[in-house]
């Protein structure tokens, strides 16, 4: 079917084609206060085709799975591309791929869709059961969210591929309400942890073992004090370090808002490609990786939805960027070797340059010992709000929690913790670097860009770490 | 089939084993992307999604997926899916039968728009500052919403939404231009694009300022945001019943000046939604006082009022939200606004938006496409880019408003287009915490 839609863009005058089938199952549980609140499941199939013709992709969708629908959409594709030339540029180049035919699946142990939904109903339900039992939780949450894809992939040059690809997750919130304040805790982080692989991830996580912890904390923090206002040194928990690295490193080295094709939207970066190989974007212990082939992570795949291989690219090396992410397109017009990281949200959309895991790597040392090394800072945990500039420059995080470090030791719980920053003056004070046995890779499900709007899955590889001489404490 | 007759159909194939509710979205949506003054991503799609919620007994599941020729099969994992779940204490039933109203905001032109009228606008917009790099999208969808339940409640409406919303970039600033309507005869290239081409250019050389609080001139963009975060935090059931949100009914608690309301028949959105209910017109906020709730049919049960017609997907989890809001305009021009001001700084649009404290709505985010110091009411330079954190009730508070404009139009928001009309709005004082330096 993929093939025929391939055919017809190209008898429609296209340059290139390709095409996705894809069959996307999904299903998320959420529980609410001793009660399943949602229990969602869907199934999407359907056909996608783009078709490059001078400097436009023309992408056309259809639903239907038939070899007639996908020959409409061929057609209609090229047509659409045709269409663009009233408003034309610069010729798009393709760079040049292993053109294979391959499998690849999700290594995982449990089909989560095997898993009767009672099971994991009783599961979320009893994860707020458990997190009412701390009095002054008003509101206990708890979910967890499955999706198994199917793909076919079919290129003009000769691809096929298929790949079947696993992906789990689960999250518990508690929060408590005061007079004029709401404070809340998550695990194992703010909307929940997702990885590759099977329903083994939502047991690994353990939700239960963590509930009593968790809202217990919710309530404290109504009790405690503000985050201080000023300068000093800051602790990031890995998990609020996969987020700052995926908005002031993973949007910024996309090759598309390098480019400018994403200016009006989600915008461009600040980085500028002359100076890839000698921008110091932060500190010697700065090294960050673009993996999409690291076991259980979130943006792990066999093949890109342009047929590229997995791989793993140097983003930032002893704090000098030297790599950014990039589809075929993008790659051949800046010159570099195409990443392998242009995927789309489901059939229906356009495929575009997305993170796959971009991780900052381990230093050494735990926790512990870079807080014993901290003579006056803070310990921020979990990610509360997040939000930076259209060239990722200037950057404000909240999070749920904070601890007040003095002299090498953790004191009072803080809450309302934020902080501020401009991302390579950030990077440039980063001056520890927890080891690998503390290295988790975090996985956001929700990576909105495009227009319209795609969600991808990432993973950000990450373990606290310290930066010196933060701007924390910024109020409204 | 029509979507009305597959909804038809999802009833029949559930037989009387459950109450149920479908929603059949069909139609065509495409959207012409350009960036660097050019076209470089043209997509459109068939669109169909058929979602069903049934409730066995009190136990409630919902499938959604994209096959026509596996309806049967949706029918039943649903069913099963239910079987397999606790009672809902929440679920309030199906929608009963009541009439929907036809706004005729179905225009045959846009749903029949081929990718050359979308270029053509592209191209005007492009062609208005050629020395400028333009950047942007035009989009037409023609949606219909077909839908059936088991209380003898269907129907099938219609909506068709043409947008044209780009920039034009100088090296050093960006300024925008966004229009939203039913019929893209009303998209007029040239005009969008010279007015962002006058923002850009005006902005081409900004100066970094010390943050601080400002008054501010807020254009419609940044008021539709704040519109939008009042509703989902505010104005909506679910939080409130959570005492998550701020909203004390009956309270003045924003400036006299400040009204806001949904209304249904002068936007974009369908006249019903997706619980079957018809959308209602809701006041909100009447001149500066708190006084009504968005509801879906969960939220109204639980406080015994009615739904008022705004369940959205994922509403058990989130609650309802309101996707014609208006914020009422005033009798202002914007040159009146801005004259009249001190000094301050009049904001063009606002980008990245979040939340830091939900109930007393403190918010971070940033300026965007055009921010301009305003001395002795003159426009005398543009700033660079600030961050604000900024509680958006305070900011609204009496004595906060201090003039509303007299346009009240179709605006951009963090959530998205053509869910707000607003007008531009002068405000005493806005919270600036941060520049280009940090």
């Amino acid at each position: 079917m993929a093939r025929r839609a391939v055919e017809a863009a190209l008898a429609g005058g296209a340059d290139y084609a390709d095409a996705r089938v894809v069959v996307l199952r999904h299903q998320s549980l959420s529980a609410r206060n001793g009660d399943l609140d949602s229990l969602v499941d869907s199934e999407q199939a359907g056909l996608g085709i783009r078709a490059l013709h001078g400097s436009s992709w023309g992408f056309y969708a259809v639903a239907e799975l038939g070899n007639a629908a996908a020959r409409r959409a061929g057609e209609r594709a090229a047509e659409i591309a045709r269409a663009s030339a009233m408003v034309s540029g610069p010729k798009m180049p393709l760079a040049d791929v292993p053109v294979v035919t391959d499998r690849y699946e999700t290594p995982h142990q449990e089909d989560p869709f095997s898993i009767s939904t009672g099971e994991k109903a009783d599961l979320v339900v009893g994860v707020t059961d458990l997190l009412r039992e701390t009095e002054g939780v008003a509101l206990a949450r708890a979910g967890v969210t499955f999706w198994d894809t199917e793909k076919w992939f079919v290129s003009s040059q000769g691809h096929e591929i298929f790949q079947h690809l696993v992906e789990s997750g689960c999250g518990m919130s508690a929060m408590a309400v005061g007079e004029d304040e709401t404070q809340i805790r998550s695990y194992p982080q703010s909307f929940g942890q997702f990885e590759t692989g099977g329903y083994e991830v939502v047991r690994r996580w353990d939700m239960p073992s963590a509930a009593p912890r968790i809202a217990e904390e919710a309530v404290a923090l109504l009790r405690a004090d503000p985050c201080p206002s000023g300068e000093m040194d800051l602790i990031l928990e890995g998990s609020q370090l996969a987020l700052q690295i995926h908005e002031s490193v993973g949007h910024a080295i996309e090759l598309d808002r390098i480019l400018g094709w994403e200016a009006a939207f989600a915008g461009t970066s600040f980085l500028e490609l002359p100076n890839l190989g000698s921008f110091r974007y932060g500190s010697d212990l700065m090294n960050v990786t673009a993996d999409a082939t690291l076991p259980g992570a979130l943006g792990t795949f066999g093949y890109d939805d342009e047929g590229t291989p997995a791989q793993r690219v140097d983003i930032v090396r002893e704090g000098v960027w030297v790599g950014v992410l990039s589809g075929r397109d993008s790659a051949a017009l800046a010159g570099v070797n195409p990443g392998g990281m242009v995927r789309a949200d489901g059939y229906n959309r356009l495929p575009m340059v997305r993170m796959t895991n971009v991780g900052l790597l381990p230093g050494s040392g735990s926790l512990e010992e870079i807080i014993a090394d901290t003579r006056r800072g803070v310990l921020m945990s979990t990610n509360r709000s997040w939000s930076i500039d259209d060239k990722r420059l200037n950057f404000q995080f909240g999070c749920e929690i904070a601890w007040e470090i003095v002299d090498g030791r953790k004191g009072r719980m803080l809450k309302n913790p934020t902080y501020t920053g401009i991302t390579p003056r950030f990077w440039a004070s980063l001056d520890r670097v927890a080891g690998e046995e503390e290295w988790v890779h975090w996985g956001t499900p929700n990576c909105g860009k495009g227009q319209p709007m795609q969600v991808a899955h990432t993973g950000h590889s990450a373990a606290p770490a310290r930066f010196r001489n933060v701007r924390v404490g910024v109020r409204a | 089939m029509n979507p009305q007759e597959i909804a038809d159909r999802v009833v029949d194939l559930v037989a009387g084993r459950a109450e149920a509710h479908v929603n059949v979205l069909t139609g065509p949506s495409a959207l012409t992307r350009f960036a660097n003054s050019f076209i470089h991503q043209n997509v459109a799609e068939e669109q169909l999604e058929v979602s069903l919620t049934v409730a066995v007994d009190g136990r409630v599941a919902t499938r959604s997926g994209s096959r026509i020729d596996a309806l049967e099969e949706l029918v039943e994992s649903a069913l099963e899916a239910a079987r397999l779940r606790p009672v809902d204490p929440e679920w309030p039933g199906v929608a009963p039968p009541e009439p929907i109203a036809d706004f005729g905001r179905y225009d045959p032109e846009t749903a029949s728009a081929e990718p050359a009228r979308r270029a053509e606008i592209v191209r005007d917009f492009v062609q208005a500052a050629p020395q400028l790099r333009a950047a942007g999208y035009c989009s037409t969808s023609a949606d219909r919403l077909g839908f059936a339940n088991t209380a003898g409640h269907r129907g099938e409406v219609g909506r068709t939404v043409a947008i044209l919303d780009g920039i034009h970039q100088t090296d050093a600033s960006a300024g925008k231009a966004h229009r939203a309507s039913a019929r893209i005869a009303d998209l007029d290239g040239s005009d969008a694009g010279a007015e962002a081409a006058r923002l850009a250019t005006g902005s081409a050389d900004p100066a970094d300022l010390e943050p601080g609080r400002y008054q501010v001139v807020l254009a419609p963009e940044c008021v539709a945001t704040v519109a939008v975060f009042l509703a989902a935090y505010g104005f909506n059931a679910r939080a409130h019943i959570e005492d998550r949100s701020f909203v004390r009914l009956g309270s003045r608690q924003f400036d006299p000046a400040f009204s806001m309301w949904d209304d249904p028949e002068g936007g974009l959105g369908f006249p019903v939604d997706v619980e079957g209910t018809p959308k209602r017109r809701v006041v909100f906020v009447d001149r500066g006082v708190s006084t009504s709730l968005a509801h879906d049919r969960r939220t109204a049960g639980l406080l015994g009022a009615d739904s008022t017609g705004h369940a959205v997907p994922g509403g058990a989890q989130f609650g309802a939200f309101p996707t014609d809001l208006v914020v009422g305009p005033g009798d202002r021009s914007v040159e009146e606004l801005v004259g009249s001001m001190e000094r301050g700084l009049l904001v063009t649009e606002f980008n990245y938006c979040r939340v830091v404290e939900p109930k007393s709505l403190v918010v971070t985010g940033l300026t965007r496409n055009g921010t301009f110091l305003v001395e002795d009411g003159r426009v005398v330079g543009a700033v660079s880019n600030l961050r604000f954190t900024q509680s958006f009730v305070e900011g609204l508070a009496e004595g906060a408003v201090l003039g509303v404009g007299s346009v009240c139009r179709f605006a951009d928001s963090e959530l998205g287009p053509t869910l707000v009309r607003a007008p531009a709005m002068r405000l005493a004082s806005w919270n600036f915490t941060g520049g280009a330096r940090g």
